[in-house]
């Protein structure tokens, strides 16, 4: 066996090669297999290595995915609220406790037709970020779109929203006012509303507090936006116990668009700009409108009952199991 | 096997046997340590009134994930070690006379946590309490999502709501009961929209842990953080109720919801 092929290998898989290298050199001393499996094995060795380098490949070019979906530079919440409705008027606070910017919610007009408006802000510069929590919503903000939600409902307004957020805020106070109660209503309240729910990832859709917001009839997501139960960074912690493992993470989430799509997570991929929707973000917004506009009316003629099943149906039949035993 | 434990809250060392007897509670400190699913619906369904469903439902490694081991490898080592196919047991059960759909989840599979098998298990409880009109009752514990199996654990989230939510519609009692620890897309999700819910003393039930929330305010957090008495001052739980007490309490519910 060449050690020198390891060179090439990523860190991360080296121990697990030399496991198996090990275990191979043992096979070897034992008479039997000695000069006959040998060669298969350094084989299959070989295999392993190339096969890791085709993972790291991969986790690379996901990773890249993963940076366009936060670049500060793409168009937010903000900019599609600013260019695809008129007459928008924002709305503030939950009536409970306080008003979370990081949220942003209002209505506006569509086509002639008045809609709400959800979606999360990141901010572009330093001031904003802050200003935005970075994206990050505490309670007070899923509470006040499941007040905005309510009022579209009794209404009759279809419900679009725009979810770029990291994760929902971890902090003491969001926790003792009930983070994980605010999420799981905010999500409840998208199966109770009788209107149609159009949700559009345009960066980064992290966890639970971007389902909070992502419940909808027909869920569409940006090319190069992500979507997934943890950051790769969060998920490398835990399982890798270690920061290398951040981009092998990212591959193995399946967090881009075509494996959401594959999936059947997503039901459309909305095309950027070459290159990623900030070298063109006045084309990128009308893109999202033109999509809006034909959703808006593909759903508009269900009914209140019919919508709602649908939303039922479709996140119900999510999952993957078998029922037989097969040992 | 030692003769004595020592808690883990008090320090004080604990025979085995009184250890048991007490439903694993720590006699001195009233520490509800993590209970298996088995033993729960042992202490808490009336004798031999349960019957579970989808037994041999099982988790599959649909995105052929690994970290530092596979999904299936970790799959197989959980099995081992509890004896059980997934982390919820779920069945038609009876408590003080009545009967309920009941769900208890298990720490002890892969962290109780939530992939496509404990979504469809919920998912057919909820369908098993509106056929038969019993009130669902679900014992959370649970370090949230199962990364393993990637967005589809995210799914299970709004899986599990939108099939409680048919319950809900239906007028049906839904009672959740928190024990230690319950974290992440279960509280998030199945668990907080219970119509009451319950927490076992002393049970950590938050979104994010106290790890993760010591590291993003780059503070110390209290020892209480997400504890159940916090819990309780802060309106998020209805009650707490001991491992004693919870058949008893449940009962009274039930009659309460349906009179
Ligand atoms: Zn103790």
């Amino acid at each position: 066996m060449d050690l020198k092929k390891l060179k090439e290998v990523p860190k991360s898989y080296v121990k697990e090669i030399l496991r198996s290298l090990s275990k191979f050199e043992r096979l070897k001393k034992i008479p039997f297999f000695a000069g006959i499996h040998f060669k298969d094995a350094e084989k299959e060795l070989d295999g392993k290595i190339e096969g890791y380098r085709m993972i790291d490949r991969q986790s690379a070019r996901v990773w890249r995915i993963v940076e366009l979906s936060r670049d500060g530079r793409r168009p937010q919440c903000l900019d599609y609220v600013k260019g695809i409705f008129t007459d928008f008027v924002e709305l503030s606070g939950d009536r409970l406790a306080g008003e979370d910017k990081s949220v942003m919610a209002g209505l506006g007009k569509i086509g002639g037709r008045t809609v709400a408006i959800l979606g999360q802000n990141k901010g572009k510069d330093t001031k904003e970020r802050i200003k935005y929590n970075f994206g990050m919503s505490v309670p007070e903000g899923y509470r006040k779109s499941i007040r905005i939600m309510d009022i579209a409902d009794r209404f009759g307004f279809p419900v679009v929203t725009f979810v770029d957020t990291p994760a929902a805020y971890a902090g003491m106070e969001a926790e003792d006012k009930g983070q994980a109660g605010a999420i799981a209503t905010s999500i409840l309240k998208m199966f109770e509303v009788s209107v149609p729910i159009i949700v559009v990832l345009i960066g980064e859709g992290g966890s639970g507090g971007a389902l909070a917001l992502a419940v909808g009839n027909e869920v569409a997501m940006l090319e190069n936006s992500t979507y997934s139960v943890i950051t790769p960074e969060g998920c490398a912690a835990i399982l890798w116990r270690d920061p290398a493992g951040t981009k092998l993470a990212a591959r193995a989430l399946k967090i881009t668009s075509p494996d959401l799509a594959r999936l059947k997570v997503v039901d459309r991929i909305i095309h950027e700009p070459m290159g990623g929707a900030h070298n063109d973000p006045r084309r990128m917004v009308k893109i999202v409108k033109r999509y809006l506009t034909d959703a808006l009316g593909r759903w508009s003629k269900f009914s209140g009952e019919e919508l709602k099943m649908m939303r039922a149906q479709r996140f119900e039949k999510f999952g993957f199991f078998e029922e037989t035993d097969t040992f | 096997m030692e003769e004595k434990i020592k808690c883990r809250k008090c320090g004080r060392e604990i025979e085995r046997e009184a250890f048991l007897l007490n439903l694993r509670v720590c006699p001195y400190c009233n520490d509800h340590t993590i209970l298996g699913s088995m033993d729960r619906i042992l202490i808490t369904a009336d004798e031999g009134s349960f019957r579970e469903f989808s037994r041999d439902m099982k988790s599959v490694d649909f995105l052929k994930f690994f970290d530092l081991k596979s999904y299936k490898e970790r799959l197989m080592e959980a099995k081992l070690k509890t004896g059980l196919n997934e982390a919820i047991v779920t069945g038609e059960a009876k408590i003080g006379g009545h009967p309920v759909a009941l769900g208890v989840m298990d720490f002890g599979f892969m962290g109780g946590s939530m992939g496509s098998v404990v979504g469809e298990k919920i998912r057919r409880l909820c369908d098993f309490s509106i056929k038969k009109v019993v009130p669902l009752i679900i014992f959370a514990s649970s370090g949230g999502a199962r990364m393993q199996e990637g967005i589809m654990s995210l799914m299970q989230m709004a899986k599990t709501v939108s099939a409680v939510n048919r319950v809900r519609e239906k007028k049906i009692p839904y009672f959740c009961i928190i024990t230690y620890p319950t974290s992440g897309g279960v509280s998030a999700s199945f668990a907080t929209i219970a119509d009451i819910i319950i927490s076992e003393p002393g049970a950590l039930f938050c979104f994010a842990g106290p790890r993760v929330v010591s590291q993003t305010i780059k503070k110390e957090i209290p020892p209480d953080f997400g504890l159940a008495e916090r819990n309780l001052k802060n309106g998020q739980v209805d009650m707490i109720a001991g491992r004693k007490e919870i058949r008893d309490t449940l009962a009274r519910l039930i009659r309460l919801f349906s009179s």
